[in-house]
């Protein structure tokens, strides 16, 4: 038998009952979105199944021509695709960070609390800017979607970072910082001469508090600790459930896809990735190896590049020239590709991998997303 | 490239670079931070967002919080480069006005110091930015310790945040060295003395993200210098709409290389995909010269970047090659 790795059967992982979620996860830039949306489409049109796709930032006209305008939080069902024979659905949603926090936030208090904790400042710059909100959230909007049950199949785009990992990572950063322990410290008086071993810690404290004080301002302070009080009590109900979350993930009917650009970044990047969902128990179906190039044409480069030169210098032939450079351009990419891919393969010898190819154009349609479709299910 | 005229093009002292993530931001830095050492010259490159990119660029060991040459041209300039620790510049600045010492080596250690920029982040783009001002009028015996300044800064989704310093730190302290350190660093990214480069490729995020950054910048009354194409490939099969069998089949043939149907229509569609990408990229080319700014498109290089190929990038910066 060859050595070549598995194909990713990505029709049998859209058709299979079992799987109930399917998560797009993988560095900046590579495809997540288009990946996450092309599944979603074919799960409804070719499986069908009644499909949701959580997206996060789509491109413009991608989001528009799933109809992705009303920004209301839920998802919408799609237009423009094809369900007759199958009987499934699509629906696609995008996510608002700001509006999935302060439904948290409701649903775990008394509204007259949820009205002082959406008025503190300090809310209102971590709701929107605080890195982590919103892979929490994405984390979150999941949840929710799964406990309604009204879904065959949840496919979830994950927010653009640089590191696929931040996904895994934020929550518990996040919970981390929302659990206070470091602010009470920051703002606990020093005990000077007191008889702890962390004498110079706990002095060094009271210096820091009094600095942090002066420095970022006493309301700043004040108005952080009212958060942090107002959020203690529903700490916990955060911190559950998030690790339901979590656990949801490391569960059999969830499938992670990790996609990568065929580029020595990205490649390492998943192999990162790849062995924190082993490390994690986090179910891993296969690699989708987006925007790779490939020819047809059985010319190498050196002899396209010498026959491109040829036929310049006998000068009336200019148009096949430029034609015969194409390809061999072409054929590094294609090489150069094939190389990191195989690094990938070396380190991973049992994911299954499917490629994608560079289509010439953006995605922004359910036709490209049909033509993403059937390159995943090749 | 001569003093004039490396003058007349990159005017500024700090040269902010920022894109959409990926697109070259790190390796146009320290292409122009190269470009700008010529001449003799001392320039900085800064980083800071504590990725070290620029170590892995150049194959160094990570970069201490210290300035360290990292490059040198042949006619004796040199490039200098810092990665800024929003830790470290907390540290050096708490110690330059309330004198911490070795008690916040220990506040460091139980990680106090990431909380409080965690919680401000205002406070903590306030202490990168007011060392990369620190570094660009620093003069030492009456002359500039640095040419220019590069910052290699964060990407487009978040620059203007980082650079509006007087706004995100107005929740903070009203009083005292963080709002006069941010009022400086403020007047120094709205003076002339500060260009922001917007770094893209010709694809349809980028592009659109770099219109976004420029039209937000330009409202926060910071001055955008260069709009920088990355990754730009030759122009093959200039101003052709489509190409031929027949006129492939041909060409085929005299140059000695099977030109069956399966060949002439392999490489019929790979030129056509080729001019439907070109065709794409000169209708974003467009976009991006709607914007109004000088533009430099920098190749692609076929084998990733080494010290060669930043030379390379130099050259075309430095407006030769
Ligand atoms: N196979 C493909 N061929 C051509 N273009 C593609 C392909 N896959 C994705 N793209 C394009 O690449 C760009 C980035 O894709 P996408 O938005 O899906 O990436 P992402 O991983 O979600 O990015 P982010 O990390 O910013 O969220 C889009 O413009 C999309 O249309
Ligand atoms: N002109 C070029 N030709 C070929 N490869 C390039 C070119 N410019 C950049 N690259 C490569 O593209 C990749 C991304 O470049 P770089 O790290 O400079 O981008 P960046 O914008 O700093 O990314 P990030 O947002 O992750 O910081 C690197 O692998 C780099 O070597
Ligand atoms: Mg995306
Ligand atoms: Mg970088």
């Amino acid at each position: 038998m060859p050595t070549a790795t598995a194909r990713l059967d990505v029709d049998a992982l859209l058709a299979d009952p079992s799987i109930r979620i399917v998560v797009c996860c993988g560095a900046g830039g590579v495809g997540k979105t288009t990946t996450a949306a092309a599944l979603g489409v074919r799960a409804a049109e070719r499986h069908g199944r009644r499909t949701v796709v959580l997206t996060i930032d789509p491109a413009r006209r991608l989001a528009q021509s799933l109809g992705l305008t009303e920004l209301d939080n839920t998802p919408r069902q799609v237009k423009g695709i094809d369900t007759d024979s199958s009987g499934g659905e699509l629906h696609a949603m995008m996510l608002d960070m700001k509006r999935t926090f302060d439904e948290v936030v409701q649903a775990h208090t008394d509204p007259a609390r949820a009205q002082e904790i959406f008025a503190n400042p300090f809310y209102q710059a971590m709701s929107s800017t605080f890195s982590g909100t919103q892979e929490y959230m994405a984390m979150e909007k999941l949840g929710q979607l799964r406990s309604r049950d009204e879904w065959d199949l949840i496919v979830v785009d994950t927010p653009p970072s640089r590191s696929a990992l931040d996904f895994l990572d934020a929550p518990a950063r996040l919970s981390r910082f929302l659990d206070g322990r470091m602010l009470r410290l920051l703002m606990a008086p020093a005990r000077a001469g007191g008889r702890s071993m962390f004498n110079l810690v706990t002095a060094s404290f009271g210096v820091f508090s009094r600095v942090v004080q002066k420095v970022i301002g006493a309301q700043l302070l004040t108005d952080l600790s009212g958060f942090v009080a107002a959020l203690d009590s529903m700490f916990g109900g955060f911190r559950q459930r998030a690790e339901r979350t979590y656990q949801v993930l490391q569960d059999r009917e969830t499938a992670f896809l990790l996609v990568a650009a065929p580029e020595p970044d990205a490649v390492r990047e998943a192999q990162y990735f790849a062995e924190r969902l082993v490390a994690e128990r986090m179910p891993l179906a296969g690699l989708v190896l987006n925007r790779v190039h490939s020819t047809t044409l059985d010319l190498d480069a050196a002899a396209s590049l010498a026959a491109a030169d040829a036929l310049d210098a006998a000068g009336d032939q200019a148009v096949t020239a430029d034609a015969l450079r194409v390809h061999a351009a072409l054929v590094r990419q294609t090489e150069r590709e094939a190389q990191v891919a195989q690094r990938f393969t070396a380190a991973f010898p049992a994911v299954p991998t499917v490629p994608v190819t560079a289509q010439p154009a953006d995605i922004h349609d359910v036709d490209g997303l049909r033509t993403i479709g059937d390159a995943l299910a090749a | 490239m001569g003093s004039e005229e490396q003058h007349e093009q990159w005017p500024a002292r700090l040269h902010v670079v920022t894109g959409k993530g990926g697109t070259g931001k790190t390796t146009v830095a320290a292409a122009l931070a190269l470009a700008l050492a010529r001449g003799g010259r001392r320039t900085l490159l800064v980083e800071v967002e504590g990725r070290q990119g620029i170590a892995q660029l150049f194959g160094t060991d990570p970069l201490p919080y210290e300035e360290r040459r990292i490059a040198t041209t042949p006619d004796g300039g040199e490039v200098r480069a810092l990665a800024v620790d929003p830790e470290e510049a907390l540290l050096e600045y708490l110690d330059m006005f309330y004198r911490l010492g070795a008690a916040g080596r220990a506040l460091r250690k139980l990680g106090a110091i990431d909380f409080a920029t965690t919680i401000a982040p205002g406070l903590r783009d306030v202490l990168l930015t007011g060392k990369v001002k620190e570094a660009t009028t620093r003069s030492v015996n009456g002359r500039r310790a640095y040419h220019a300044v590069v910052l290699d800064a964060p990407p487009t989704g978040r620059i203007g945040r980082f650079l509006n310093v007087t706004t995100e730190t107005a929740r903070l302290a009203k009083v005292g060295p963080i709002k006069s350190q941010s009022e400086g660093v403020a007047a120094l990214l709205r003076s002339p003395m500060t260009a922001v480069h917007v770094v893209t490729l010709l694809e349809e995020m980028p592009v659109q993200e770099s219109a976004d950054a420029i039209g937000e910048l330009t409202a926060l009354g910071i001055g955008i210098g260069k709009v920088i194409v990355n990754g730009a490939r030759p122009p093959l099969l200039a101003s052709r709409g489509r190409v031929t069998k027949q006129e492939l089949k041909r060409g085929l043939a005299a140059a000695g290389l099977p030109a069956d149907a399966g060949s002439v229509a392999a490489l019929q569609a790979e030129a056509q995909a080729h001019l439907t990408r070109r065709e794409l990229e000169e209708s974003l080319r467009t976009e991006l010269a709607e914007l109004g700014r000088p533009m430099i498109e920098l190749p692609q290089l076929a084998d990733g970047v080494d010290a060669a190929a930043l030379r390379t990038l130099a050259d075309r910066l430095a407006g030769r090659g």
